[in-house]
């Protein structure tokens, strides 16, 4: 398979359970055999709704990592919970620096079956890629909450109008 | 093509991809926004609902975009138990949660009507797109990080979709946690991915007044995706975010 024909335009499911103050990052895999390549996560919303159904055996409090309070700019890492998908359990480390992510380690993955191996060997980098990747693409407009023309003019969107 | 008009006091921006000439398309959308503006800001004396709540909130006479608003509001003060509202204690009504969404929908609909497919029309950071730009795949839409209107927090690829996005950072702890009459606390930016903004955006602002358990929620309610910062700076997501990459530019 091409790598470069499906990177840009995979969908991602990403779902981080918080769980205790810690992140945890769910990934689905695919549905069926014959699913494109171009979905290869997909979610419910029950399966969000039950993320905090692990098999027990996770971090839930107790055994959180300490929350980062970081002051903007600061480098922190989150690792998450291990979170049981329907392939296997995953667990992830979310590195931010302020609120901007800065990286998606890996730290556990299914690998209870061939398939899962595959699944995840070719979606997780990939999903760690575009997470980070998105931060750099070019945009053309901005979603935030602006409630004030002083704010506006702050703003990306405030250049991008004035293109 | 792009126009750009103040209403509501903030400057919204309508970016149509065409050969054909959108001016009288995009002069119509912006006229359902100064209407929408002029029936419903309590900060005009002379607004339909400045008059009703001079009038002790009763919906007596109201016209029928009062009753529509009220309605998708109360629906959502229902669905959070009272952490989204549109009725302050005192029984006056405060639908501004809901109508910048309402009305860019309405908007965005005109834009459509008019045989335009490939737009995007942003009020005040409430995005609603159709289509894509220039043969592209999708529309590029920045989230605003929470720490600076300079930087983003994620860009998602969308294509016919909505966007809204509710924060604290820009005018301070606004958005009022119905349930406890305190300002809400929990999450610092809270973004919803819909089908259409009127949905979205009132998720939003629900998610935000929720906390961090609005999050999965959201999707029982609505949401394809939802993405926040919570008050720790942890970014919680659910449902499908579709990140735009670098790989896409070329």
């Amino acid at each position: 398979m091409n790598n470069r024909s499906w990177r840009g335009t995979i969908l991602f499911a990403v779902i981080l359970v918080v769980m205790g103050g810690t992140v945890g990052l769910k990934l689905y895999g695919l549905g069926e055999e014959g699913t494109s390549a171009q979905t290869f996560a997909h979610s419910t919303p029950s399966g969000a709704a039950s993320g905090s159904d692990t098999s027990g055996s996770t971090a839930r409090g107790d055994t959180a990592p300490a929350q980062p309070s970081a002051p903007s700019g600061a480098t922190d890492a989150v690792t998450g919970a291990a979170v049981d998908t329907r392939y296997g359990a995953v667990q992830v480390k979310v590195t931010f620096s302020g609120s901007t992510i800065t990286g998606v380690d890996v730290m556990q993955a299914p690998d209870r079956e061939r398939r899962d191996i595959e699944i995840n060997r070719r979606a997780l980098p990939i999903l760690t890629q575009e997470v980070l990747a998105s931060q750099s693409a070019n945009i053309d407009t901005v979603s935030g909450a602006t409630y004030t023309s002083e704010g506006y003019r702050q703003s990306v969107q405030s250049a991008i109008d004035q293109r | 093509m792009r126009f750009l008009e103040t209403v509501m006091g903030i400057p919204m921006s309508i970016d149509v991809r065409s050969e054909t000439d959108a001016t009288g398309a995009a002069r119509r959308a912006f006229r359902v926004l100064h209407d929408a503006d002029l029936r419903f800001s309590t900060y005009r004396p002379d607004s339909e609902v400045s008059r009703i709540n001079r009038a002790g909130g009763s919906l007596g006479t109201a016209s029928a975009e009062i009753r529509e608003v009220v309605t998708i509001g109360q629906a959502m003060a229902n669905a959070t138990g009272g952490a989204f509202r549109v009725r302050r204690p005192d029984g006056s009504w405060d639908l501004d949660g809901v109508v910048k969404g309402w009305a860019a929908a309405q908007a965005a609909r005109e834009l459509a009507g008019t045989g335009f497919t490939d737009f995007c029309l942003n009020a005040g950071g409430d995005v609603v797109v159709s289509g894509s730009p220039d043969g592209a795949e999708a529309w590029h839409v920045g989230i605003r990080s929470p720490d600076s209107p300079q930087r983003m927090l994620a860009v998602l690829a969308v294509t016919d979709a909505a966007i809204a996005t509710s924060g604290a950072y820009e005018r301070g702890a606004h958005i009022v946690d119905g349930r406890t009459e305190q300002a809400a606390t929990g999450l610092r930016s809270a973004t919803v991915v819909g089908a259409d903004l009127t949905t979205a955006d009132v998720l939003a602002t629900a998610v935000f007044a929720l906390g961090r358990e609005g999050v999965g929620w959201a999707l029982a309610h609505g949401a394809r995706g939802v993405l926040a910062v919570d008050e720790n700076d942890q970014l919680l997501g659910a449902g499908e975010l579709s990140f735009a990459g670098v790989a896409r530019a070329q």
